[in-house]
């Protein structure tokens, strides 16, 4: 039998602030254990949790930029359950009142579009991290520097059918955060974390089959890699007359593999309950309207922008708008130098290969699009080649010079001077008076002769459009 | 000197010294162990010396703190810097935080002199002060007797002169229930009103502190230093305080009073009802007007209280895992095994009842029949008050429905014990202010009144309060002489 995968996911953000959801302590990634602690996010009795402004201020941005509704009336909610790393056996979370429902993210595969729907967006707090001892130790350690961190849950609904679209989805999602300057995004460093449900139904059915929720994803490759895996998984189960358990399963990357962590059974019951130590959360629409005021162009419509104003081709437009700062430096480009497929090229081309391999943000890039606008404009104008054009924007981003400034310190600049090129002509003939016979006799071929011997003469400089013509007339 | 002169009145006016206060009170803590009022003592020389240095600086006009040489005693759930605060609970046996609770911070900056922790009923759970880890508290009027919870440390040192007041904290009575026993006067303010930062919560929505004095004009004093809005804590209210103590001897007359026929049933004791009735004659030449009011779910209050309280402190109370602070025991070393020694040998016997409770109702299938059917029920109780209080200026009525009972009396049946909160709790589901004041003496032991005001309106409260007390001019005897 033939099945489709349903996927939907889970993504947990960590929103950037500079202090923590409920306390005043910083959310620096990197520092000495327990540094970033304070009696509040320790749970130290007594303490009470008071709302960070800007993340809730952060939360209302994401929901924006994903077309979710912002719910003028949310509340906190504390999801109950004991672990070290959870400060006050309970983390403080939303639950039936988010912040925001009801959004989408429009995704492109092999040019077919795609609408996936986000369920919700609340904020909740990170907890703390567990360190096992190794070795002869048998202790276990707590670090509290991530407890109440603030984090932003985005749920999608269960709308896509195969890994590709999974990664596809959070391809889309986290170039949209970086976008609005939400989150760092490092997965790395656990700023951007994903959780997928799995399941699978026979092709042709309604009826989504029994999921498994699937844990600990810290990359889109083992993302990918452990949907396939699922997928295969349910598959064979029910090939073989099984059935599909609802079950927590955790991802095991160096295996390749997921294994069963605990089944509906086994799960939490969470016992939620309004947080009684926080105010419900008002948002008024005059908040959400400012919000939205500093919403930058998102990525997709940049790309429709960029398709129709610059005629672009759409892998062109979709590493142009990979994030703002590119489509920014070739749209400064290009009010330079108006030609958006030439500038297109050399972007994507030589300036991601020089950033790349120096390891360098665009931001921090010499060659300013200001600079590089007046490059092309030398090509194009015949006074550097195309091939000189490219050594030279090398040594822009090495020396940060300007191209005119490296032409001249090299003596670059072609030459298109009618008469020094005739000149130069005049003397490659008389040195090889044989050959000039030989073609004028008619071996045509030796014209090929006439213009490496000139352009030898004129070190590569001259024009080789203008050699050409200078050349048929003079021999 | 007499206990009589434990007033902030007669200290601040210069009729008394700190230091005679303060060696007044140590002598009494010194004299009195038995009644066990306090689980931890500030050393007396440091007392003494501090009292010494409030004289000296209001001598030299230094300072200027409204309670500069004042001593207090403080509930033993309430955050000192330095200082043991353990809830009266095995499991905090050992715990000394690094910061002061807002209301300790405030009476420390007035230059107030704290004495000691309070004791009370574990995690301020309980209507006797039987359930602290460190001992029952014995009733000063009668040492056979409890003095009320949970905040029995408190009333009876003020009640015993052990303290010339204290702070008490209320989630269902715990104030104005001992005060009651007492023979003194205690104040749940408005939810809101103070700030609880620093408070270790029982139900963080119903907790609320409070002051528990000699007389009234103290009470109001003592509610406008620690009042006001915290930025530590979200749930207390930006509202101006006002002048709680200038207010005091405005006229009353004319002023509207509820009689809520639902708090004067036969539950009630004859001799505490014919006390209540003498001070509403009492108020009524003073020219206020007495009308019978209707609360027809009062009824339903004590379950109401009983299920919303216990489910927050089930989850207030998971943070004493033994991992980052208190006392921790091992068990056989897992996990699990450490989560239930701690918790187990930690938590007495009342207090894990209510966790149990709590969990319970708050489970996956209970959630709706019993958490959201009591907030609903909540919000009845509220309606009830604010119509009520379209009517009425403040409530009268009884605080408890019987004398202070027999230590050991109630210990055996928790329902019993829980009803004796019946005209409390209420006024905490609906988030109201009331004030618990002596009205009289039955064999020996005092009786309370309970006046009930609208949100924010303590100061209606205190002008009653202070009027009946100037009225009826009870001069109580010092119970401890």
């Amino acid at each position: 039998m033939e099945y489709i995968p349903v996927i939907g996911l889970e993504v947990h953000v960590q929103s950037k602030t500079e202090t923590k959801m409920f306390c005043a302590c910083s959310t620096r990634f990197g520092e000495k254990p327990n540094n970033n602690v304070c009696p509040i996010c320790l749970g130290m009795p007594g303490m009470l949790p008071v709302i960070n402004k800007k993340g809730v201020e952060l939360a209302i941005k994401t929901s924006l930029a994903i077309n979710c509704k912002i719910e003028p009336l949310n509340q906190f909610a504390r999801k109950n359950y004991f672990y070290p790393d959870l400060p006050k056996g309970y983390q403080i979370s939303q639950y039936d009142l988010p912040i925001a429902t009801g959004g989408y993210i429009d995704i492109g595969l092999e040019g077919a579009k795609k609408r996936i729907g986000i369920t919700r967006l609340h904020m909740e707090e990170d907890a703390g991290k567990l360190i096992h001892g190794d070795g002869g130790d048998q202790n276990s350690y707590v670090d509290l520097n991530r407890a109440g961190v603030p984090l932003m849950e985005i749920v999608s609904e269960p709308d896509m059918r195969s890994s590709e679209e999974a990664k596809e989805y959070m391809t889309r999602l986290k170039e949209i955060l970086e976008y609005i300057e939400v989150s760092d995004c490092n997965m790395e460093e656990g700023s951007l974390r994903c959780d997928a449900n799995v399941s699978v139904m026979p092709v042709g059915s309604n009826t989504f089959g029994t999921r498994a929720e699937i844990k600990n994803l810290n990359s889109f490759r083992f993302m990918q890699k452990a949907i396939e895996y699922e997928i295969e998984r349910q598959i064979e189960i029910l090939e073989d007359g099984g059935r599909i358990i609802q079950e927590t399963r955790l991802f095991d990357s160096a295996k390749g593999i997921t294994i069963s962590m605990r089944s509906k059974e086994e799960a939490h019951d969470y016992r939620y309950f309004p947080e009684p130590d926080l105010q419900p959360i008002v948002v008024k629409n005059s908040w959400v309207e400012e919000i939205r005021k500093e919403l930058p162009e998102l990525p997709e419509a940049k790309r429709q922008r960029f398709i129709s104003e610059y005629s672009l081709s759409e892998y062109d437009v979709g590493v142009l708008s990979s994030s703002i700062a590119l489509g920014d430096y070739f749209e400064k480009t290009v009010s330079k130098y108006n030609n958006p497929k030439a500038s297109s090229n050399w972007i994507m081309g030589e300036v991601l290969r020089l950033l790349k391999d120096g390891n360098i943000n665009v931001a921090d890039f010499n060659v300013t699009p200001e600079r590089l606008s007046e490059l092309l404009v030398m090509i194009e104008e015949g006074k550097i080649s195309g091939k000189m054009g490219k050594a030279i924007l090398e040594d822009m981003a090495k020396e940060n010079k300007t191209a005119q400034e490296i032409v001249e310190e090299k003596g670059l600049a072609q030459i298109s001077g009618k008469d020094d090129i005739a000149k130069i002509i005049d003397e490659v003939i008389a040195s090889h008076p044989q050959e000039a016979e030989d073609y004028r006799g008619g071996k045509d071929r030796l014209f090929g002769f006439f213009v490496g011997q000139v352009l030898k003469a004129s070190k590569g400089k001259a024009n080789p459009q203008t050699v050409n013509e200078l050349l048929k007339e003079k021999l | 000197m007499n206990k009589s002169d434990l007033t902030i009145d007669k200290l601040s006016k210069g009729e008394v010294s700190s230091l005679e206060m303060s060696s007044f009170c140590v002598e009494r803590m010194e004299k009195n162990e038995d009644l066990n009022v306090y689980i931890s003592r500030t050393p007396s020389e440091t007392i003494l010396a501090q009292a010494k240095e409030a004289d000296l600086a209001k001598e030299k006009g230094d300072s200027k703190g409204r309670l500069l040489g004042f001593p207090m005693a403080i509930k033993d759930n309430m955050c000192t810097e330095g200082v043991k605060t353990t809830c009266a609970s095995k499991i905090l046996g050992n715990f000394v935080p690094n910061y002061d609770a807002t209301v300790v911070k405030k009476i420390k900056a007035e230059g107030g002199i704290i004495l000691g922790k309070a004791n009370m009923d574990e995690f301020a759970m309980g209507s006797s002060n039987e359930n602290s880890a460190f001992g029952v508290v014995r009733n000063p009027w009668n040492k056979d007797c409890v003095p009320g919870g949970s905040s029995g440390g408190s009333a009876a040192a003020v009640a015993s002169g052990l303290a010339a007041a204290a702070l008490g904290s209320d989630t269902g009575g715990s104030i104005r229930q001992p005060a009651a026993f007492c023979g003194v006067v205690g104040m749940k303010p408005t939810y809101g009103r103070v700030s609880r930062f620093g408070l270790v919560a029982f139900a963080s929505s119903l907790d609320q502190i409070g002051p528990i004095t000699n007389n009234v004009r103290d009470n109001a004093k003592l509610l406008e230093i620690i009042s006001g809005h915290d930025p530590l804590d979200s749930t207390s209210v930006d509202i101006p305080v006002p002048p709680y103590e200038e207010l005091l001897e405005k006229d009353i007359g004319g002023l509207k009073i509820g009689i809520p026929i639902e708090y004067f049933s036969d539950a009630l004791n004859p001799q505490i009802k014919k006390g209540i009735e003498a001070s509403m004659d009492v108020l009524k030449r003073l020219g206020a007007e007495f009308t019978y009011v209707s609360l027809p779910t009062t009824e339903y209050a004590i379950p109401c209280y009983y299920v919303l309280a216990p489910a927050e402190a089930s989850s207030n109370l998971a943070r004493y895992d033994g991992v980052r602070y208190g006392v921790r025991r091992n068990g056989d070393s897992n996990l699990i095994n450490m989560y239930h020694e701690t918790r187990s040998q930690g938590f007495g016997k009342e207090v894990k009842r209510r966790i149990m409770l709590g969990t319970y109702t708050l489970s996956s299938g209970y959630y709706d029949a019993y958490y959201l059917k009591a907030l609903k029920t909540q919000k009845v109780i509220r309606e009830e008050f604010s119509e009520v209080f379209k009517k009425v200026d403040i409530i009268i009525s009884p605080v408890t429905p019987n004398l202070p009972f027999k230590i050991g009396e109630k210990t055996a049946d928790p329902l019993e014990m829980y009803l004796s909160d019946i005209y409390t709790v209420s006024v905490n589901l609906a988030g109201l202010p009331a004030i618990s004041m002596p009205c009289g003496l039955v064999d020996g032991l005092p009786i309370g009144v309970q006046l009930i005001g609208n949100h924010f309106k303590e100061d209606i409260i205190y002008r009653v309060a202070h009027q009946l007390e100037e009225a009826l001019s009870l001069n109580l005897p010092d119970p401890c002489k």
